[in-house]
């Protein structure tokens, strides 16, 4: 298992979100986690990442302990994530979120960049090279200079992927990355979350509502309801499964049919 | 994290949508001065103009100017605190304090030698910032206004009321340093001292924000939460702030100590805090050439107004609300559009 969660337990004065949950993330996958509105998608994500503190669990990214780490040390560890809102940093340019992601992969200080120390210029170079590709990976190199907050919606949530791929990670996490895109960008997405595989290693898991987009790209499927990890498997076979159609029936949500 | 709730995402924006671009005359001559070559030749402009100052104006305008130019020192360091990396500092004047006294201490009454006074002076600085920002740079910013506000007074209360810091009469025969057999010491000497100074904070803030120190401050004032996603130690990043902020602040002092001879408790007052902030703030708040501008304006507005004798302050005040008033992000024009 690259990512591991053994009985992870979380609440919010007296509310539970996470029961106990055993959970985890094999190598070289594309997995979802799917859930009704309010399940505990999210916190899952910020309790791996570091945000919120679990009560009690372990979590352990290849084989390392990961929990209550701080959520910067988590990302030095390899797991990078999206935000279920667009997080960028307004008012700076594309490129220059895209660069925050190298923040953790370089560390030249205050006086070698006062000195420029050759060492600092090429580090400089590397972190501008290593974040265009990343821009050029998500396809908006064009886009590099302007301000990100100018963006089309679908392209904001490319750039928060760029910006993910270039803290370099081993384990993608995205939640809701096809909310608010139409069909052709779902469709570019779904190819999108396949070369990041693919083409740079890194295992992916979403969070997403779109069924057909999560039945198309993964290859297993994780479901939670009110905290609980109520099934997991193969796309078909859990679709199938009486308790997640029951979970997902229970639901007045449109967007949540399969 | 405010990521818990599910609201949909708004509906995709037009990729056409531009803000619109600032288009006034003096604007856009500004910006064009962005611009590598034309930056360049304003840059060397300045420089030459603050050599031959001294030659063709008085004794008394060279002092002034000299005041600027430790402004500048002391803004671009504040700058990088709170224009940068978006901290609240009320206390700065307390490191200027810090470089100061290290040095008036050593030098005057230890016989140190004033280069070698320096690093020490430098070094406490430092210790300073980390004593005061390490606890508190996990703080919301609104705390930290306070505590550094605290801090900047327990600094002058001490330096008022020990015996090594020559009580509230402050240090005075503070020996003038000398370069190489140069001694610094007339009007027009320190007023070169500074030129290098501000030249060279200057250039260290221009660098500094260049680079990824300077970006990592943006981002985490920008989003805290988004830039430790992005493996961004917000609180370290935040300490290196201060504690740069704190020795450009130091070298302010420093200079200053021995460029008056003489230093007291009043001289690190509150409102010497204030001031220095409120440069910042009216020249905008992370624009380094902005910045430059507030500390001008800052020294040489109440002296430009000096024939309205005991009104000048009024006026100056009157002036800078105004300014505030039409300009809130300070009056040097944003670069992007
Ligand atoms: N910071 C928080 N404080 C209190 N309650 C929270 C917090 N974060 C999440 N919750 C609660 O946890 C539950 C699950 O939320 P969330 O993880 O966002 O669900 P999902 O992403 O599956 O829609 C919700 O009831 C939510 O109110
Ligand atoms: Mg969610």
């Amino acid at each position: 298992m690259l990512l591991r969660l053994q009985q992870v337990a979380l609440s919010f004065a007296g509310n539970t979100v996470l029961h106990d949950v055993d959970f985890g993330v094999e190598p070289g996958r594309i997995q979802s986690l799917i859930g009704p509105n309010g399940a505990g998608k999210t916190s899952m994500f910020n309790v791996i990442t570091g945000f919120y503190r679990p009560q009690r669990g372990d979590i352990t990214f290849d084989g390392e302990r990961l929990v209550r780490q701080e959520p910067h040390r988590v990302t030095q560890m390899g797991i990078a994530r999206t935000f279920q809102n667009v997080r960028l940093f307004r008012e700076m340019s594309v490129l220059e979120n895209v660069m925050a992601g190298q923040h953790c992969r370089s560390r030249a200080g205050a006086l070698s960049a006062i000195l420029r120390l050759p060492s600092q210029r090429a580090e400089e170079q590397r972190i501008l090279e290593t974040s265009l590709a990343c821009l050029d990976f998500v396809g908006l190199l064009e886009h590099r200079d302007r301000l990100a907050t100018n963006l089309a919606y679908g392209h904001q949530r490319r750039v928060e992927i760029a910006r993910a791929l270039a803290t370099e990670p081993r384990l993608l996490l995205l939640d809701e990355p096809a909310a608010g895109l139409n069909s052709g960008e779902k469709q570019s997405l779904i190819g999108l979350i396949r070369r990041i595989r693919d083409e740079r290693g890194v295992s992916v898991l979403l969070i997403e509502h779109d069924m057909s987009l999560v039945m198309n790209v993964s290859e297993r499927i994780s479901v939670l309801d009110h905290g609980r990890l109520i099934a997991e498997g193969a796309p078909q076979a859990v679709q199938n499964y009486p308790r997640v159609i029951e979970a997902y029936l229970g639901q007045d949500d449109e967007e949540l049919t399969w | 994290m405010s990521d818990s709730s599910n609201p949909r995402p708004s509906p995709p924006r037009s990729s056409s949508q531009r803000e619109p671009e600032a288009r006034r005359p003096w604007q856009r001559l500004i910006i064009a001065f962005e611009s590598p070559g034309p930056r360049r030749a304003l840059q060397a402009t300045i420089v030459l103009l603050l050599i031959v100052m001294p030659w063709i104006s008085s004794q008394y305008t060279t002092v002034i100017l000299t005041n600027a130019l430790l402004y500048v020192v002391l803004c671009l360091g504040l700058n990088i605190v709170v224009g940068y990396a978006g901290l609240l500092d009320l206390g700065y004047a307390a490191f200027f304090a810090v470089g100061a006294y290290t040095v008036g201490i050593l030098t005057q009454q230890f016989g140190v030698n004033f280069w070698v006074a320096i690093p020490f002076a430098l070094v406490a600085a430092a210790i300073a910032g980390i004593i005061i920002g390490g606890p508190t740079l996990r703080l919301r910013s609104d705390y930290l206004a306070i505590v550094t506000l605290g801090f900047g007074e327990i600094v002058r209360f001490t330096a008022r009321n020990l015996e090594i810091t020559g009580g509230a009469s402050g240090l005075s025969h503070i020996p003038e340093p000398s370069l190489f057999g140069w001694r610094i010491d007339s009007a027009i000497d320190f007023y070169y001292v500074f030129v290098v100074l501000a030249i060279l904070a200057y250039v260290a803030s221009q660098r500094l924000f260049d680079s990824r120190l300077g970006r990592a401050w943006l981002y985490v004032r920008h989003d805290e939460d988004a830039a430790e996603a992005m493996g961004i130690n917000r609180v370290r990043i935040k300490l290196a702030a201060y504690v740069i902020g704190a020795i450009f602040g130091a070298i302010g002092g420093i200079f200053f100590s021995v460029n008056l001879g003489a230093i007291s408790p009043e001289s690190f007052s509150f409102q010497q805090s204030v001031l220095i902030l409120l440069a910042v703030v009216l020249g905008g708040m992370g624009k380094i050439p902005g910045v430059i501008l507030g500390a001008f304006i800052v020294v040489l507005g109440p002296e430009l107004l000096r024939e309205f004798d005991t009104l000048r302050l009024l006026i100056f005040a009157v002036l800078l609300l105004a300014i505030m008033l039409f300009r809130p992000s300070g009056i040097w024009p944003e670069k992007r559009a």
